[in-house]
């Protein structure tokens, strides 16, 4: 996974709520087994027409908004499915960072385990970079995951928070399955213990499904 | 004496193998489902060099890309998603791993599959790379829904690193009215609290009318606790859920049996449980609904009509209204009753069970589809297809014009090209009712199979009770 540590980028706005991931990537697109080239299929339903022409009303098509490596939304992003397609549509397109004043659980999981930083931030303070967001190519916003902090094109700087765990894997592009390891005796344990209490439960053992 | 514990708090701490001081707890996870959207997953495993930790823990079944004309993976058109089907045959079969795949007389859509082989339980800490894992906490299991990342963490280690949800209990007293199901109960939650109203939660669901459901309808209400955004959502076991269980090929059995009820029983919630979030909704209330809009929270009982976006209390919701109505094709104050549909969808992992099946063949039994309309009936697995048939619902459904389909998710989400045309109206059993969810452009409505089935024979949204009246 590629580190996050800060990034200072054009910031897409899309001032909408229940942003859901069939918005983000429509399931026609879910038909790759690798996870990149989601790119061009990000918000297709919005960003093309019926005859595959680009919608020019739609702000990924517009300038300078093309290049955009942030994106800021309202409440709810990323509701819906479980598909990780949605982070990796918005990483393959070059977003990096959404900012909106809250994300839907797994959506949120799934973007820290894509190295695409969820920040959640007030709904009044949303509005405020939203309005950074609409002043184009002029006004980029800095996104710094080892302070924790968005600094807006004023220079103000925002303090957010991020999981100490998932801030930690981030920042230096890990992936938990390693940490998690080290842990093995602790689940070897685990195992044992519930096995001796709940025998049945031991795989499937002893247990055959009929016909099969 | 012990705090009163809530029943996800139980499951819970019987699956923290550790915690560290920040919260983080690695869970142990007891069942892991796959379906045929998890290949990348075990790519992950390929590239480190690493097997499944616990295989025999692990079931597998096609459902996303399955084709529902047939039964043969060769029937599969695309040949993408023929694709996704045998990358999940050749990963269950390298690395052990039980599959129920297409010929298999358990095969079917993966949260059918769990609950109907009994490897869905009380107690258990369930996980699957869908969203709507959570139907399985209608067993009384904390079951949750991850992307394909933490599919391989489970994958390799056998648990998941978790922050523990905050806890709502929605308490639905009261008596349901005749033909008001589980799906009329978790959508008439949905417009209450909002599709992020349980965001950051796990759901228990209680009261008197949660308790007199099925299984069936417990099913299908916990299946959408995801469309209110509820990590997960639960029903305490009780008879209903051992009565379920007992026989089932995967349930214990014998002193087995004895020793696993003794334990379900203790996992109900504590009396003076504390939970971070209540709700409560008069059971004699809710009424058949339909949803109009792009989001699950926007339903409406039968007898509404299409609110007017100049009601709404701010600009935003304004101009979201607008935007659903004209994806919808609808206009403000027209009466649920008198909107067309050209296609109705029973299926799902959200009703495609044998209730389901039941209550929609009543309404189907001596009727005709409506003409212009294309009806469609995917039973949710192989086991309820066989019972089915055997009852003699096929015949029912073929009878009055429905197209009886072979097991898979179908039109819920089209992955496997099941789609509707752009604005095309569908009234459909399914979960979602996004943008594009259907196919580009279909226009889809969410509604219990009963009324689904009066909207196939009328041609229009219909109150079932009305037309079973006659």
């Amino acid at each position: 996974m590629q580190a996050f540590t800060t990034l200072t980028g054009i910031a897409a706005p899309l001032p909408k709520a229940n942003v859901d991931t069939d918005q983000i990537i429509p399931a026609r697109f879910l038909k790759s087994i690798s996870r990149s080239g989601f790119g061009k299929n990000l918000f297709a339903n919005f960003r093309y027409r019926e005859d595959g022409s680009e919608n020019p009303d739609f702000v990924l098509n517009q300038e300078p908004y093309r290049k955009a490596e942030i994106l800021i939304a309202f409440e709810n992003f990323g509701c819906g499915s479980s598909r990780e397609h949605a982070p990796w549509a918005l990483l393959d397109f070059g977003i990096r960072c959404v900012i909106a004043p809250d994300f839907a659980d797994i959506f949120h999981n799934n973007s820290f385990k894509n190295g695409v930083l969820p920040v959640k931030l007030p709904r009044e303070v949303c509005e405020q970079l939203m309005e950074d967001a609409r002043m184009g190519g002029n006004a980029r916003l800095t996104v710094d995951l080892e302070r924790e902090v968005v600094v807006r094109p004023n220079g103000e700087e925002i303090p957010f928070k991020i999981d100490p765990l998932r801030r930690h894997l981030l920042l230096n592009g890990l992936d938990d399955i390693g940490q998690t390891m080290q842990h093995a005796p602790a689940i070897d344990a685990f195992e044992a213990k519930r096995a001796a209490a709940q025998p049945w439960l031991a795989g499937a053992a002893g247990t055959t499904p009929a016909g099969a | 004496m012990d705090a009163p514990r809530t029943l996800f708090e139980k499951i819970w701490s019987r699956h923290r193998v550790l915690e560290r001081e920040d919260g983080q707890t690695l869970l142990y996870v007891g069942r892991h489902l796959l379906h045929d959207g998890g290949a990348t997953a075990f790519d992950v495993l390929r590239r480190r060099g690493l097997k499944p930790w616990a295989p025999e823990r692990i079931f597998a079944t096609p459902d996303h890309y399955v084709s529902t004309a047939g039964r043969r993976v060769e029937e599969i058109e695309d040949p993408r998603h023929r694709e996704m089907v045998e990358k999940l045959a050749r990963n269950t079969a390298e690395h052990g791993i039980r599959r129920f795949g297409l010929g298999d007389p358990n095969q079917g859509i993966v949260h059918v599959v769990g609950p109907e082989t009994g490897l869905s339980q009380p107690g258990l800490l369930m996980v699957c790379g869908d969203s709507h894992t959570s139907t399985h906490g209608a067993l009384g299991a904390l079951a949750f829904g991850i992307g394909s990342t933490e599919v391989a963490h489970v994958l390799a280690t056998q648990t998941l690193w978790q922050r523990k949800p905050r806890t709502m209990r929605i308490t639905v007293e009261g008596r349901l009215g005749p033909q008001v199901t589980g799906k009329d109960v978790i959508l008439a939650i949905i417009a209450r609290i909002g599709a992020a109203g349980a965001t950051g939660h796990a759901i228990e669901y209680a009261g008197s009318a949660i308790r007199s459901l099925s299984m069936e309808g417990r099913l299908t209400l916990c299946n959408m606790s995801i469309e209110a955004g509820g990590r997960a959502g639960m029903v305490a076991p009780d008879e209903t859920t051992y009565a379920y269980l007992e026989g089932r090929p995967y349930s214990p059995r014998g002193a087995d049996w004895e020793a696993a009820v003794t334990r379900w029983r203790e996992l109900p919630s504590d009396a003076g449980a504390a939970f971070d979030t209540e709700v409560t909704l008069d059971g004699d209330a809710i009424q058949p609904m339909v949803t109009w809009g792009n989001s699950p929270e926007d339903a409406l009982p039968i007898d509404g009509a299409i609110p007017d976006p100049e009601t709404a209390p701010d600009a935003e919701r304004r101009a979201q209204m607008r935007r659903m109505l004209d994806y919808m094709g609808l206009a403000p104050g027209t009466r649920l009753t008198d909107i067309a549909i050209d296609r109705a969808f029973i299926g799902s992992c959200t009703n495609s069970r044998i209730e389901d099946l039941r209550a929609a063949a009543a309404v189907a039994a001596g009727r005709k589809v409506a003409p212009g309309v294309t009806a469609w009936v995917v039973p949710g697995s192989e086991p309820v297809k066989r019972q089915a048939e055997a009852e003699g619902l096929h015949e029912v459904f073929r009878a009055a014009g429905f197209a009886w389909r072979e097991p898979g998710c179908s039109m819920c989400l089209g992955t496997n090209g099941d789609i509707a045309a752009p604005g095309e109206r569908v009234a459909s059993t399914s979960n979602r009712n996004f943008v594009g969810r259907q196919g580009p452009g279909a226009r889809t409505h969410l509604l219990s199979p009963a009324m689904a089935a009066a909207a196939a024979v009328t041609g229009r949204f219909t109150d079932v009770r009305r037309l079973l009246e006659g």
